[in-house]
């Protein structure tokens, strides 16, 4: 564990003080029961039997558990205390209008298709649906299930394989806001690419929090499916209309098959009152390419949840992200990749960038199953820390049961460097653009390892804005102070 | 009106004081080599000029063209004519290098009032100097210096500096590392910016590039302080007697 603090607060003593507090209302505030038993009343007649199953277990272990502490090693540098006490309420359905030009700002130019989802719940009348390509099934899930149930197919809907694959993979029992996740989902996206179909431009999914006079809870829940050889890349998109605060828990199952290449790409820019939990949970078949890029940029608190599980023998797993925080953000990144079977590999590359009193934290943990001989398993981590007052907790965590694998782990905390700050100002370049083009290159590491045209080209607009803001919020230039880097490298091989 | 005028300058870095009192200068058109022996503070000296702000002037005044260069940001010296080619050039990853030299020339360009250029007008002007400096093309697009070799590394200086057309170019230590053929090509790349209006320092440790390089004068510097000042024979009789006969001469003169 590697953590740089600046600040000298007394970081300690504000965790276990809120501690306190946060036992006292154990995350269980009154309107969760409320949103269950609504929910439970109104889905009673449309959930199947598994479903109601799913979620009542799934409610039972939320009930158990509460909200996780910081003595949960897995939250440790995570307080949850402030989203625990606001007692977020269920987003009525239609309760809030929005218009399409409100969501004009925040469509993906050439994507394939976009469903739009205001609240939590899905709205048919600002998405674009029309024209899908050949192989690809996308609709609401609620949609997909009442369909099921035997009511009005919605377009594109394809109602079956939802029980084969919903919550099976995504564990209820391990995680808390899992569990919440699953008793509580109203809505969300269900796709399915088609065995051998080559969908080339992205899926565009966009879970908008639109101001509504209360403070919303939404539960996110989206199912990709992709066949075998099938290849697609699916955005899913966090936003906000207006600066009121809202708890997005999104979980999001996804399945690749034998030998499918699917890119998955979270986008979150919600407003900075936003709170912030979504789990991504990868399911590789044999030889199956997946990749995962989170791109976070806003979020007053964020959870980013990404734990792949390579099951079939030559699966390759990608995790990609950047987090670039400032004013008192806090993004905490968790990864957990599972290697089940032999010869897979997984590469982990995350940057972080934080100014202001912004925290980040980056948990990576690889988990290598006895079966999983000839693992190949990378991880890196870099963070640049813009001023006094930011942090960054970056820990590595390895748990290698196979005898015959290859893991690799490095971090590095530092800030920009000066001498090539100076290069380019030498070059008559002005100190803010040359920090920003510093802070650019860093931040856009990740836009190599993108495959998808659309998708890169969106993800770059999208960081290009972040750091100039960044620079544009920065009154003046910090002193610039010595470098100082702190790394860790170490390397097991058994 | 001298181009560059120091006087009296001192510098220190972590409160170490490096130059201690440093008076020269160089008029328009002329090329001045500044020899000397290991830590004598050549490298100090043209990073002061530079204006890097890791070294802290105590004392004396740098004059450009009349302008206070001490009172300069290091973009500012760089707008107002001033070129550094360093001696170690820092890799930029994440940065083109066209990209970014048309970005620092047409920062400069717009302080001169000039139109800015754009990748069209631009490309041409890069490609050639970059035949002139028998330079791959495929540099073009990798990043700043990233996984060039050394003498990559250096010529590139000498391409940003043709590009950006100093008024005052300063070589730090250009030779160093370089095989004779890479210290040909840089030392054409050199005698052909030559012009009436630019002026060049050159800080070497070794005369070797006086002979491609024809210098106007040459002044030995050692322990921070100019202690010899001459024409080009200065230099080959150092190649000869070494710069202890110079730190000789500075003990004598403290002697005194």
């Amino acid at each position: 564990m590697m953590s740089a603090l600046r600040d000298n607060g007394n970081e300690k003593q504000r965790d276990s003080g809120s501690e306190i507090e946060m036992s006292k209302v154990t995350g269980r505030p009154n309107t969760y029961l409320e949103a269950y038993g609504e929910l439970i009343a109104q889905r009673q007649e449309r959930d199947p039997v598994w479903l109601r199953q799913l979620r009542e277990d799934a409610w039972t272990r939320f009930q158990d558990r509460g909200f996780p502490t910081t003595h949960d090693e897995d939250w440790r540098f995570t307080n949850l205390a402030a989203v625990a006490k606001i007692p977020f309420q269920r987003a009525v359905k239609g309760a809030v209008k929005v218009s399409a030009r409100e969501i004009e700002p925040f469509r993906v130019p050439g994507a394939a298709c976009q469903l739009v989802f205001v609240n939590g719940h899905f709205a048919p009348e600002l998405s674009e649906l029309s024209g899908l390509p050949k192989g690809l099934e996308i609709c609401s899930l609620v949609g997909a299930i009442d369909c099921g149930m035997g009511g009005i197919a919605p377009e594109g809907c394809a109602s079956d394989g939802i029980e084969q694959h919903l919550g099976r993979y995504a564990d209820a029992r391990r995680d808390v806001f899992t569990a919440l996740n699953s008793a509580l989902w109203e809505d969300g996206a269900y796709v399915r690419i088609r065995r051998g179909a080559n969908i080339s431009q992205p899926i565009h999914l966009l879970y908008v929090s639109a101001g509504a006079g209360a403070e919303i809870m939404t539960h996110p829940r989206t199912l990709i499916v992709a066949e075998p050889t099938s290849h697609a890349a699916v955005i899913e998109d966090y936003v906000s209309l207006g600066g009121e605060a809202a708890f997005s828990n999104a979980v999001t199952e996804l399945v690749a098959g034998q030998d499918a290449v699917v890119a998955h790409y979270l986008v979150e820019r919600e407003n900075l009152a936003a709170f912030n939990v979504s789990t991504l949970r990868l399911e590789l078949a044999r030889a199956a390419n997946v990749s995962s890029h989170s791109i976070l940029m806003g979020g007053g608190l964020v959870r980013n949840n990404v734990h792949p599980v390579l099951s079939g023998d030559g699966a390759e797993c990608l995790i990609s992200g950047l987090f670039v925080g400032a004013g008192h953000q806090h993004l905490d990144n968790y990864m957990l990749v599972e290697h089940a079977q032999p010869q897979c590999s997984s590469r982990q590359f995350y940057n972080g960038i934080l100014d202001g009193s912004a925290r980040g934290v980056f948990h990576g943990r690889i988990v290598v199953h006895k079966d999983a001989q000839k693992t190949d398993a990378k991880q890196t981590n870099r963070n640049l820390l813009l001023s006094d007052n930011a942090r960054i907790d970056t820990k590595p965590q390895l748990e290698i049961y196979a005898d015959d694998v290859k893991c690799t782990h490095g971090a590095t905390i530092g800030q920009i460097e000066e001498e090539q700050l100076f290069y380019l100002r030498s070059r008559g370049i002005d100190e803010v653009s040359a920090r920003n083009t510093l802070l650019y290159a860093f931040a856009a590491e990740c836009l190599d390892r993108m495959q998808e045209p659309a998708a890169r080209e969106f993800a770059e607009g999208l960081i290009r804005e972040r750091i100039s803001e960044l620079a544009r919020n920065r009154q003046t230039a910090p002193a610039t102070a010595p470098i100082e880097e702190e790394v860790q490298h170490w390397e097991e091989v058994r | 009106m001298a181009l560059l005028e120091i006087q009296d300058l001192h510098a220190s870095v972590d409160g170490h004081e490096i130059l201690k009192g440093v008076n020269l200068t160089v008029n328009a058109g002329e090329v001045h080599s500044i020899m000397g022996p290991n830590g004598s503070g050549k490298s100090t000296l043209a990073a002061v000029l530079a204006r890097r702000e890791t070294y802290e002037v105590t004392g004396g005044r740098v004059l450009l063209d009349g302008k206070d260069l001490l009172e300069m940001k290091p973009e500012d010296a760089a707008r107002e004519g001033v070129f550094l080619a360093f001696q170690y050039p820092v890799e930029i990853p994440g940065i083109g290098n066209a990209y970014f030299l048309r970005s620092a020339l047409n920062a400069i360009r717009k302080h001169r009032g000039e139109d800015e250029l754009d990748a069209m007008d631009f490309l041409p002007l890069y490609k050639e100097h970059m035949k002139l400096l028998e330079m791959d093309d495929k540099l073009m697009n990798r990043s700043v210096n990233e996984g060039f070799s050394g003498g990559e590394k250096k010529r590139n200086e000498i391409l940003q500096m043709a590009v950006l057309q100093p008024k005052l170019a300063i070589l730090d230590e250009t030779d160093s590392g370089l095989d004779i053929d890479a210290l040909r090509i840089v030392a054409q790349g050199v005698n052909a910016m030559r012009s009436p209006d630019r002026s060049f320092l050159v800080i070497t440790h070794y005369q070797r590039l006086l002979d491609y390089i024809a210098t106007d004068f040459v002044h030995v510097l050692v322990d921070g302080k100019i202690v010899r000042s001459g024409g080009p024979e200065l230099a080959l009789e150092l190649e000869d007697t070494g710069y202890s006969s110079a730190e000789a001469s500075v003990a004598a003169a403290l002697q005194r």
